[in-house]
């Protein structure tokens, strides 16, 4: 945990995160595209669609309420994309990270390099999705603007937990374990479509202790104008689902490439 | 002078296997340092300690004055690394790769932009500059690989098997370059399993099996150390019924060939005229007969 302080401080890893933004900026006209069509179609055709047929949930419009789960869903799919096939391509494939750690980058900077990066592909995809909800009249005042930090740290949460299972990976198959085992049940038991509340109450308490109930907790009522309440609650788990999940990374790949 | 690479009974075991055992060695300024072994004899594992890449088991280690692996990231300022795998960034051009590469030691903007000009040209690259890396031939990858290698001005440069995988004129390109940079002064310490190759670049050379050094020296050294001047290789039908002359000082069969090391080729050559049945390859004593004796004929996969 020191080696990933000491790294952090040095800022060695932002050379780590301009190599993945310069290779990102070459195809950075569909990146975009996608980033801005996805929340758009889902938007219009389920919170239109759905929020015809649901009516109003928790005292808000039903857009209202998908949008906001929606840019911590985009924030938990961006990040994770990226620190599992893309980071597990420049380390097992393309051996990027072998030719890093022939300079004085360590593991320490490459991985807070490639979290920082991921992070900012997340935090870029919510500002997205909330420009396009703020653009569908889903988005109730400036308070919203507070999203952008919590989606930052949620990025760094799924980006670390992600380099986890990309350092024990030995193909791109073993993913579908993560994502099916763990993302999937995550992105529909969070509360990012349906309230949890007429759920059993196992499925919240299970919500509960996974990280991307915590970033919506705080999400949806930034977006709808209210001050959330046990935010640093919230914070803290996000800020346990990073920093424990990157130390162990560290630790994983170290044993991987040093060998 | 201090050795730029010092390695003192240094070690390392993979579980019970032992991979590295107990090797001393010292690289001096300016040098070019070959280690040769067939596969598995430890070299790779060697250069990743020198590296700071793994830790050893036991020993000393010390490259540029710096202990290793502990002072491992300030010893790579100075470092240059040519890997087997070419490892360049795929989704960047030439310059790219060099500018990201820079990046990486800290080295940006108009430091780097007054290195590129001498990197291109050092690398025989400066026309293909904004090219893909999926548009280069294999020589150029590896000339860019070991541009990339120099972007941080290195006191010393590690190759694995530098020629690897290239035809014979991109082969002649690189040695030159090799040359080149001894010229300039800085040491290189590299891997290959071209006889040939260590002959003509390395200064001195170990020759490594089974994770130990069976011998260091210059390549005459170890030629005259371990065989005898002259090799002539016979082979053809007839073989059983030849007896070789005096003046043969060793024979060896392998497969359907007859090794003679002699000190007199000459009368061997000779009395081989009676033969006509009989094929006959006269040639001076090298490397590979040194390394043949040294690590045996039998395959290692």
């Amino acid at each position: 945990m020191m080696a990933m302080m000491q790294a952090l401080l040095a800022l060695r890893w932002l050379a780590v995160w301009r190599r993945n933004a310069r290779v990102w900026g070459k195809l950075a006209g569909p990146a975009m595209l996608g980033n801005i069509g996805e929340p758009l179609l889902y938007l219009l055709a389920l919170g239109f669609g759905l929020g015809a047929l649901v009516g109003e949930i928790e005292g808000m419009d039903y857009i209202a309420f998908l949008a906001s789960g929606f840019v911590c869903a985009s924030v938990m799919n961006t990040a994770s994309f990226e620190s599992v096939y893309s980071a597990y391509t420049r380390m097992a494939v393309q051996e990027t990270w072998t030719a890093m750690l022939y300079t004085p980058l360590s593991v320490a900077d490459i991985l807070i390099g490639e979290v920082a990066w991921a992070a900012s592909k997340a935090l870029l995809s919510a500002f997205f999705v909330l420009i396009v909800a703020a653009f569908l009249g889903a988005v109730d005042g400036w308070l919203a603007l507070w999203v952008l930090p919590v989606a930052l740290l949620t990025g760094v949460a799924f980006s670390a937990m992600a380099l986890v299972i990309t350092a024990v990976s030995r193909s791109y198959d073993f993913f579908l374990y993560y994502f099916t085992l763990l993302l999937t049940p995550m992105l529909l038991f969070s509360g990012v479509f349906f309230p949890l509340d007429d759920m059993p109450a196992m499925v919240s308490q299970i919500a509960a202790i996974l990280p991307l109930w915590h970033a919506i907790e705080l999400v949806r009522p930034l977006m709808t104008g209210q001050v959330p309440t046990l935010i640093p609650l919230h914070l803290l788990v996000l800020s346990l689902y990073a920093l424990l999940p990157l130390w162990l990374a560290g630790r994983l790949v170290s044993r991987r490439l040093h060998r | 002078m201090k050795p730029i690479v010092q390695a003192r009974g240094l070690r390392k075991c993979y579980g019970a296997l032992t991979v590295v055992d107990n090797i001393d060695f010292a690289v001096q300024p300016g040098e070019c340092f070959g280690l040769l072994g067939p596969n598995g004899a430890g070299k790779t594992t060697t250069l990743k300690m020198l590296l700071g890449m793994v830790s050893p088991d036991g020993g000393e280690l010390e490259v540029m004055g710096h202990p290793i692996p502990e002072a491992a990231r300030h010893m790579r300022e100075r470092l240059g690394v040519v890997a087997q795998q070419d490892n360049l960034d795929p989704d960047f051009t030439v310059v790219e790769n060099l500018r990201t590469y820079a990046n990486y030691f800290g080295i940006q903007g108009s430091e780097f932009e007054q290195r590129l000009g001498g990197l291109l040209e050092f690398a025989t690259l400066a026309h293909k500059a904004d090219a893909r890396i999926d548009a280069l031939s294999g020589g150029m990858k590896r000339r860019l690989a070991l541009a990339r290698a120099l972007v941080n001005d290195p006191q010393l440069v590690i190759l694995d098997e530098p020629t690897t995988g290239l035809d014979p004129q991109a082969r002649q390109l690189i040695w030159q370059r090799l040359r080149t940079l001894l010229q300039q002064g800085r040491s290189l310490i590299l891997t290959t399993h071209y006889m040939d190759e260590a002959q003509r670049l390395c200064d001195r050379l170990a020759i490594m099996d089974n994770g130990r050094i069976l011998d260091v020296g210059s390549p005459n050294e170890l030629i005259r150390r371990h065989i005898e001047p002259h090799v002539v290789e016979v082979h053809g039908p007839g073989l059983a019924r030849f007896q070789p002359v005096a003046h043969v000082l060793r024979t060896e069969q392998v497969g359907e060939t007859l090794f003679c090391y002699t000190d007199n080729e000459r009368a061997l050559v000779e009395s081989l005229c009676e033969h006509p049945e009989l094929s006959y390859l006269s040639r001076a004593a090298d490397l590979e007969d040194v390394f043949l004796k040294l690590t045996g004929r039998e395959l290692r996969e």
